[in-house]
C-alpha cells in the first residue's frame, strides 16, 4: 500500500520546518483552517495573537532582533487585509518576513465569496514579492523562493496566498532546495574600482564623516565600521534605524543625526567635507532640505540596493554590495587621515551642546528614559513605538550592540513597539526586552497583553503617558499657533488597572523619586509581562529639532522664544 | 482666438523601455504600479510572449524627466519577475508601430484620402459605402503625421498597437 500523501498544508508546514521556522504568529479563520490543522502535529510553535496587525509586528520584532525571518499566518479577507500595515512597516525598513494567508477556494476566486479579498492585489505595493498559489505542487518551490527572496539582498516581506482547496489537496511534489529566479540578483562583493575611488576620496578628506544606517545593522557591519572609523580617525553618526550597528558609546561616535538627532551629530553633518553613507538611504528625516544637504561635501554611498543610488542625491562614488563585506574590503585600502583638528571640533560641539532636560517641574519622559538606560546598563533590547517617546528613547537609550534597538522608522507605524517586543522576546528569551511606547500607540495594539500574558512573555512595557498624541501636539504648538486639533487623548484608561485586568503586573511612576525603584522592579521581574506607566508632564517638546524640509543648519537646539514658520516641502 | 499652446516636451523626455519578464500572472500589475505610484502615465504598452514561452516582452513608452525615469527603470529592474529593463531612448533601436484608421467618407471624398494612404504605403483593409479602414505601419512619428493629415477627413476611429522595439545587431533588447 502506498503511503498517504501529505496535504498541501502539511507540506507547507514541513517546508517551514526545513527553513528553520520555530515560531509562527497567527490568527485562525475559515480559509486557513487546514494550515492551522497541520500545525497541531508540528514542532513549530503557534503563537495565537489577538489581531493580525499584532502578528505582523511580532514577526517583525522577531526578525529585527535576530536577522531570521518572522512568519505570520492569517486567514483570507479581513485577516489578510489586517496585515497590510505590518507589511508596509517591514518593507520600508527592509525586514525579512513571510506572511501566509489562507484564501477562498480557487474555484470561487473573483466571485465575491465569503471572506474573499484580492489579497495579492491589495498588497502589491507593500511586499518585496508575493505569490498566489495556483497548484498544490508549487508549494515547496514557492516557500523556498519566498524565504530566499525575503532574507537575501535587501530583505523584505513576502506574501504567500494559498486557496483552501489547495491546502487541503494531496501534495506529492518534492522539497525544493535550489531556486531559479532569473530576475532576482543579489549583489556580490563590491567593485574594487569603486572601492579604490572611495579610498582616494577618503584620503583627500580632512573632515570625513561616516553616516550609518539600517543596512549596517542588517549586514552586521558594526565592527567593520568602527575599524574603518578608527583607521581613518573619522567620527560616526547613525540614523534612527542605524542604532546598534556601531557602539554609540564609542569615543568616535556622535550619536544619532537627523530631525531629532544630537546637536553635535548634526553639526558634524553640516561641517563635514566628506560624508559616507553605509547602508543608509538619505531619508528626508536625515537630509532635511536635500539641495542644501552637505552641498559642498564629497558623498560616498554604500548600498545593497542599486535603486537607492541617485534616488535622493547623486553620490560621487556608489559602492554596490553588502555593507559589511564592502567596508571590510575598503579598510585595507584606506590610510589614516589628518583629522585631529576635525575630531577636536566635534568633541567641542559634544561638550557645548549636550542633550539636556529639566529634572524639576514634574516627571519628565527624558528623565525616565535616561534612567532606563542606566537601570538596563544599555544591555536590554529596546523596542519603541512612534512619537515623542521614540525620539527621547533614541536620544537617551544609547545602543551598544547590534539588534538591540527595534523601531519602525520608514513607515512610522504607531502600535509597532509593544508587539515587536513580544516577538523579540520569543526569539531571544535570554535577553531583557523593554517596549517603550506612548499612550496613543499602545492603545492601537494593546490587545496583545493577552498574548504576552498567556505565554508568560516577560516583556516590560514602559508607557510614557502624557495623555496626548504628543508629537503632533508639539508641531501644532510650534508651527500652528498652538491650535490643538485631534491630539487630546481624553478618555485614556487607567493603564495600571487595564494591565491588571489581563492579569499583568503593573506599576506606576508619578514622581522623579520613584523612577529608579520602579524601573528596577520591572527589570528584575521575569515571570511574565510587566507594565510600567510613567505619568509624565503633558506638554513637553523634543529638541533638538530640524523643522521638516528645512536645511540641517536650521536646527533648533533649545525651545524657541519666537514664532516659527510652518514647515514646507515635507511632512 | 489663439490656438491653445502645447506644452513643450523635448524629444529626450519621451522614453522607450523594453522589459524582459516572467510570463506570470501579476507581472503587468507590478510593472504598472511602478509608474502609477509616481503619477506617471504610460503612453503605450505592448506585451507579447518572447522566443522562450515562459518569458514575455514588454515595450513601454512614457514621458518624464530623466531623473524620475532613471528611478522608474531601477525600480522595474528590482521587481523579481523582471529579468531586465533597458531604456532604448536614443540608442537607434529598430522601432515600429501599426495603426488602424477608420474614416467616414462618401465615394466622392475618397480620392484625396487614397492619395494620402498611397504616400504613406497604407493599405485599405475595409472598403464600405460610407467608410474606409486603413492600416499603416512605421515609426510612431510617421504614424502621427499620417493621422494628422487624415484628421480633417472624417476620422471616426483610431487604434494604435503601441510601439515595439528591438535592439540592432547582437545587442540585447
Amino acid at each position: 500500500m502506498t503511503p498517504k500523501l501529505p496535504t498541501g498544508a502539511e507540506k507547507l508546514v514541513q517546508c517551514l520546518e526545513r527553513e528553520g521556522v520555530e515560531h509562527i504568529f497567527g490568527l485562525s479563520g475559515g480559509a486557513a483552517i487546514p494550515i492551522f490543522d497541520a500545525l497541531v502535529d508540528s514542532p513549530v510553535k503557534l503563537v495565537l495573537v489577538r489581531h493580525e496587525q499584532g502578528a505582523t509586528h511580532m514577526a517583525d520584532g522577531y526578525a529585527r532582533a535576530t536577522g531570521r525571518p518572522g512568519v505570520v499566518l492569517v486567514t483570507s479577507g479581513p485577516g489578510a487585509t489586517n496585515t497590510v500595515t505590518g507589511l508596509l512597516t517591514a518593507l520600508m525598513d527592509s525586514v525579512p518576513m513571510i506572511v501566509i494567508s489562507g484564501q477562498t477556494p480557487s474555484g470561487v476566486l473573483g466571485k465575491d465569496a465569503f471572506q474573499e479579498a484580492d489579497v495579492t492585489g491589495i498588497t502589491y505595493p507593500v511586499v518585496k514579492h508575493s505569490y498566489l498559489v495556483k497548484d498544490v505542487a508549487e508549494i515547496p518551490r514557492v516557500v523556498r523562493e519566498a524565504f530566499h527572496i525575503a532574507t537575501t539582498g535587501r530583505p523584505g516581506p513576502v506574501l504567500i496566498d494559498i486557496p483552501k482547496d489547495l491546502s487541503s489537496a494531496p501534495c506529492d511534489a518534492p522539497f525544493a532546495d535550489e531556486v531559479d529566479l532569473p530576475g532576482y540578483h543579489v549583489p556580490g562583493r563590491a567593485d574594487p574600482e569603486a572601492l579604490g575611488r572611495a579610498a582616494e576620496l577618503l584620503k583627500a578628506a580632512r573632515r570625513p564623516l561616516l553616516y550609518v544606517g539600517h543596512g549596517a545593522v542588517i549586514s552586521d557591519a558594526g565592527k567593520a565600521v568602527v575599524q574603518l572609523a578608527e583607521k581613518l580617525r573619522a567620527p560616526i553618526v547613525n540614523t534612527l534605524l542605524g542604532k546598534g550597528a556601531a557602539d554609540e558609546t564609542h569615543p568616535l561616535h556622535l550619536g544619532m543625526m537627523g530631525m531629532h538627532g544630537t546637536a553635535y551629530a548634526n553639526k558634524a553633518v553640516i561641517h563635514c567635507d566628506l560624508i559616507m553613507a553605509i547602508g543608509a538611504r538619505w531619508d528626508d528625516r536625515v537630509t532635511g532640505k536635500v539641495d542644501e544637504f552637505c552641498a559642498d561635501a564629497v558623498k560616498i554611498h554604500v548600498d545593497v540596493d542599486p535603486a537607492e543610488f541617485n534616488k535622493i542625491i547623486r553620490p560621487d562614488v556608489c559602492i554596490l554590495g553588502d555593507a559589511r563585506l564592502a567596508i571590510e574590503d575598503l579598510i585595507p585600502r584606506v590610510e589614516p587621515a589628518d583629522t585631529e583638528e576635525w575630531l577636536a571640533r566635534c568633541e567641542g560641539w559634544r561638550q557645548k551642546y549636550p542633550l539636556k532636560y529639566p529634572k524639576k517641574g514634574g516627571l519628565r519622559a527624558q528623565h525616565v528614559l535616561d534612567r532606563l538606560h542606566h537601570v538596563t546598563r544599555g544591555q536590554a533590547v529596546v523596542s519603541v513605538d512612534v512619537g515623542q517617546h521614540q525620539m527621547w528613547a533614541a536620544q537617551f537609550c544609547l545602543t551598544t550592540s547590534n539588534r538591540h534597538w527595534l523601531c519602525s522608522g520608514g513607515a512610522g507605524t504607531m502600535g509597532f513597539g509593544f508587539p515587536a517586543a513580544i516577538g523579540a522576546k520569543f526569539a531571544r528569551p535570554e535577553s531583557k526586552v523593554w517596549a517603550v511606547v506612548g499612550d496613543g500607540g499602545f492603545q492601537m495594539t494593546l490587545a496583545e497583553l493577552a498574548t504576552a500574558a498567556v505565554h508568560d512573555i516577560a516583556v516590560k512595557v514602559l508607557i510614557v503617558n502624557n495623555n496626548y498624541l504628543g508629537m503632533v501636539r508639539q508641531w501644532q504648538e510650534l508651527f500652528f499657533e498652538n491650535r490643538l486639533s485631534g491630539v487630546d487623548l481624553e478618555g485614556n484608561p487607567d493603564f495600571v488597572k487595564l494591565a491588571e485586568a489581563y492579569g499583568v503586573k503593573a506599576l506606576r511612576i508619578r514622581r522623579p523619586a520613584d523612577i529608579d525603584r520602579k524601573l528596577r522592579e520591572a527589570h528584575e521581574y521575569d515571570e511574565g509581562p510587566c507594565v510600567v506607566v510613567a505619568e509624565v508632564v503633558k506638554e513637553d517638546n523634543v529638541f533638538p529639532m530640524i523643522p521638516a524640509g528645512a536645511p540641517v543648519s536650521d536646527m533648533i537646539i533649545d525651545p524657541p522664544k519666537h514664532k516659527l514658520e510652518k514647515p514646507v516641502g515635507s511632512t | 482666438m489663439a490656438a491653445p499652446e502645447l506644452s513643450p516636451i523635448a524629444p529626450s523626455d519621451v522614453h522607450t523601455i523594453s522589459l524582459y519578464v516572467n510570463n506570470k500572472p501579476g507581472v503587468l500589475v507590478r510593472t504598472a504600479l511602478v509608474f502609477a505610484r509616481r503619477g506617471y502615465n504610460i503612453e503605450s504598452l505592448v506585451v507579447s510572449p518572447a522566443a522562450r514561452g515562459d518569458f514575455s516582452r514588454m515595450t513601454i513608452t512614457c514621458r518624464g524627466d530623466p531623473a524620475t525615469l532613471e528611478q522608474i527603470i531601477k525600480q522595474l529592474a528590482k521587481l523579481v519577475d523582471v529579468v531586465h529593463a533597458i531604456d532604448h531612448t536614443g540608442d537607434r533601436a529598430y522601432e515600429t508601430e501599426i495603426a488602424l484608421v477608420k474614416l467616414q467618407c462618401s465615394v466622392d471624398e475618397r480620392t484625396q484620402i487614397l492619395q494620402i494612404a498611397e504616400h504613406y504605403a497604407a493599405k485599405v483593409v475595409d472598403y464600405g459605402h460610407e467608410s474606409v479602414m486603413l492600416r499603416v505601419n512605421g515609426s510612431s512619428e510617421k504614424l502621427d503625421a499620417f493621422i494628422d493629415l487624415l484628421r480633417p477627413h472624417g476620422l471616426l476611429e483610431l487604434v494604435r498597437s503601441g510601439k515595439v522595439v528591438m535592439a540592432r545587431g547582437l545587442r540585447e533588447t
